[in-house]
């Protein structure tokens, strides 16, 4: 059988048809297609795929069983190295690491690694209710602070090893920005929570409204009796552009636009807490979680969304599939644009108009690529006097987000960094002896594999301190 | 899930209820808050934290029965339970060094003068407390501010209790008098706060004011509780949950702050209606109640 030089398409819905619903986009391959994708797979020796994956899955040992049609061993090939399969086929971005160095990538399209995944996952989760059997007790306890990507990693890793974990969350949901932040047509809710059950079936605790640096400090953790400590806490803070109007009532930072959305359900037709819904909406921001609130903006009614980047389009860091999606869905891309201020509806006749501090437009000007800066990506630079209006009547800004205070300042000895992310040495280990820490709290927003990759290393390296550590 | 453990109505709408939440009852400290969620995919609010009794493990709120939320929380009876309590968030007020303070509370925001006044009082603390309200109907906790003032004034809008006038008029008298506090610090409605902070500083007075905006997780993730400050000739953007509750008042931009808090007036309204609607039997029966 020849080669197909193209790797199968994803059955999806519709773009004018998904761009008015929160069911998911991407609908996932039938056996048959996994199969004939999975053929694809040449299984070559250098297997330069699993050392571009931050968890090292074993790439072509998974895919030579879906090639027999062995789901549950492929999914067993998977699980052996990441805690959260289901997920990561649907959130990697796989364009950047495993299919990238793909052999099949040099001539022809990398083969569908990414989607043969998210098939091996979601196959296991309809197939199989086996209960796991949960090793012996080592008589450690860990407690890990956080429950999205990386503390779900490092908690799954260590009750696999036999020790006690217990997962402290903040909010009254676990999967961090599993749950409130990535929106539900991209990754529906109850696979973050079937994932979840899956770690409590190995003896995972979750205690959610629990704020670590509030309710409980990391030393009383330690006085509790837990033997470590993971640091899992994520990004934190939005940050702001600080320009006139950023204070108006109709301007979200993305973290508050889409945790109403998504934890808090603003989408349903009866929410109990409320968001901007319909108008024009502008998003300032080029990464997954711009193109993530715009095309929520799109599905709660906007008439228009743009995406407003200070860049070109291929200097997007969104998930290239993201960017394509949000294309078809009819997202608007105002490129090369940079806002200078806010415009807010303003009755100086009647204070209390309701109109009042509502958006009514976004000033932007105009930008050029100038020179590469220090990562090598061309530096915008700013075109005097070509300032824009863009009429909207949302403004939501995705930027990025700051290290949470909360943490650092009631844990003494916990150094951090200029930015204020936790300093960790190569194994995830903080300043502060048996703290380990991962994720966004360490590098600042970056991707839920990155932060899986890290409270996997931590995993790792607890287990290794534990092992040495006398039990009195 | 959270038990109510003790409830009592302090008036029709407002409600003092004791919940089991034992690790926020050892940490709690007056000027801190907590959110709660009444029920499954229930909105989360901020209250702040009225008392706490920590050998029982509970902690004491009160609240204002104003919206959807707080008319069905008003609902769940002594021995109910509610979905989530989680706290103690923000940063409990500075009390370091104070010895003369002035505590200013206003109409439902009197729930949070309460504590902070017996704290200072407790703290050894000179206590000068105003607290203004609409009418006499609405005057809560007075026994607890007297034991906790060395001297109360009481303020009405329409001089059927105390004294008419808002909470401003003997602040003012005394602040011409001479009168100097360590601080002032003001608890109530965003506009009662604004021109508390504006008579401050007519005299040069240290004026706190503590913010309570539109909030969701109260760990410093979503944003929505900004306010912009002017601090040093400069616009700064501030969290109420991470940074406050409690801020100076001179730098507080109220006028941004009153608009933020206006933002979802037209839902909170038709939620409100609706919740209304729905403990309307209830509602009728207490009423009735009341009248017997």
């Amino acid at each position: 059988m020849a080669l197909n030089p193209k790797k199968h398409e994803m059955p999806s819905q519709a773009p004018e048809v998904r761009a008015h619903n929160f069911n998911e986009v991407a609908l996932g391959y039938m056996a048959e297609i996994a199969v004939e994708e999975a053929q694809r797979c040449l299984e070559c020796k250098n297997r330069p795929c699993v050392s571009a994956c931050p968890v090292n899955i074993s790439i072509p040992e998974f895919i030579h069983e879906i090639k027999n049609g062995e789901f549950e061993k492929a999914y067993q090939v998977i699980y052996g190295s990441s805690s959260l399969p289901a997920v990561c086929g649907r959130v990697c971005p796989q364009e950047t690491q495993c299919e990238s160095k793909c052999t099949m990538g040099i001539k022809f399209e990398p083969v569908g690694i990414g989607r043969l995944e998210r098939f091996v996952a979601d196959w296991h989760n309809e197939n199989t209710c086996e209960n796991p059997i949960v090793p012996a007790r080592r008589g450690y306890s860990v407690a890990i602070v956080g429950s999205g990507p990386s503390g779900l990693t490092c908690a799954g890793d260590l009750a696999k090893k036999g020790y006690d974990v217990t997962v402290y969350e903040a909010l009254h949901a676990a999967g961090g920005v599993l749950v409130y932040g990535i929106p539900e047509f991209r990754l529906p809710k109850a696979i973050v929570a079937k994932e979840v059950e899956g770690l409590k079936q190995w003896g995972v605790d979750v205690q959610t409204d629990v704020v670590i640096g509030k309710t409980l400090t990391i030393d009383e953790l330690f006085d509790m009796g837990y033997d470590a400590v993971f640091i899992g806490s994520g990004a934190g803070l939005p940050n702001f552009m600080h320009i006139p109007g950023e204070s108006l009532k109709t301007v979200y930072s993305a973290n508050e636009f889409l945790t109403r959305s998504n934890l808090m359900k603003a989408y349903r037709d009866d929410p109990t807490t409320p968001i901007m819904k319909g108008g024009n909406v502008a998003v300032v921001g080029g990464g997954n979680v711009a193109m993530d609130a715009a095309r929520t903006a799109l599905r709660l009614g906007a008439e228009n969304v743009y995406i407003v980047y200070r860049r070109s389009m291929d200097e997007l860091p969104a998930r290239k599939e993201e960017v394509e999606h949000a294309v078809e869905e009819g997202i608007q891309f105002k490129l090369l644009m940079n806002p200078v201020e806010i415009i807010g509806y303003d009755n100086p006749d009647d204070k209390r108009d309701p109109k009042n501090g509502n958006v009514t437009a976004i000033r932007c000007i105009h930008m050029e690529l100038g020179e590469p800066d220090a990562k090598g990506r061309r530096r915008p630079v700013a075109v005097p006097g070509s300032e824009e209006d863009i009429p909207v009547d949302t403004v939501v800004i995705a930027i990025g987000t700051s290290p949470n205070p909360l943490i650092k300042s009631t844990t003494k000895g916990l150094e951090v960094n200029d930015h204020g992310g936790i300093i960790v040495n190569e194994d995830g280990l903080t300043s502060r002896e048996g703290v380990y820490a991962g994720g966004d709290a360490v590098t600042g927003a970056a991707t839920v594999i990155s932060a899986m990759g890290a409270g996997k290393t931590a995993a790792a390296a607890i287990h290794e301190y534990l092992s040495k550590k006398e039990k009195f | 899930m959270f038990k109510i453990v003790h409830r009592k109505a302090l008036k029709p709408t407002v409600i003092s209820i004791e919940v089991e939440a034992p690790l926020v009852a050892k940490k709690a400290k007056p000027g801190q808050f907590i959110i709660l969620r009444v029920d499954e995919d229930g909105e989360r609010i901020p209250l702040t934290v009225a008392g706490c009794n920590r050998e029982e493990g509970t902690v004491r709120v009160i609240f204002h029965v104003a919206g959807a939320t707080t008319k069905k929380l008003k609902y769940v009876p002594e021995g109910g339970y509610i979905a989530d309590f989680v706290g103690p968030l923000g940063n409990p007020t500075e009390m370091e060094g104070m010895k003369r303070v002035c505590v200013v509370g206003g109409g439902i925001g009197c729930a949070i003068a309460m504590p902070i006044a017996t704290a200072f009082h407790e703290a050894g603390c000179e206590v000068t407390t105003i607290i203004g309200f609409r009418n006499k109907d609405l005057v809560i906790l007075e026994d607890e501010f007297r034991a906790a003032s060395d001297n109360l004034i009481i303020m009405s809008d329409d001089g059927s209790y105390g004294r008419e006038g808002n909470v401003t008029v003997p602040l003012k008298e005394m602040l011409a008098a001479g009168e100097k506090f360590d601080t002032v610090i003001v608890f109530g409605p965003l506009v009662m706060m604004k021109f508390t902070t504006l008579t401050c500083k007519e005299f040069g007075q240290p004026c706190t004011v503590s913010m309570c905006p539109i909030m969701i997780d109260g760990t410093g993730m979503c944003g929505g509780c900004r306010l912009t400050l002017h601090k040093d000739g400069k616009d700064v953007t501030a969290f109420a949950c991470v940074d406050g509750p409690d801020f100076n008042g001179y730098e507080v931009d109220f006028d941004a702050a009153i608009l933020r808090s206006r933002t979802y007036a037209e839902f909170e309204k038709h939620a409100y209606d609706e919740a209304c609607n729905l403990f309307k039997a209830a509602d009728e029966a207490e009423a009735a109640a009341a009248k017997a």
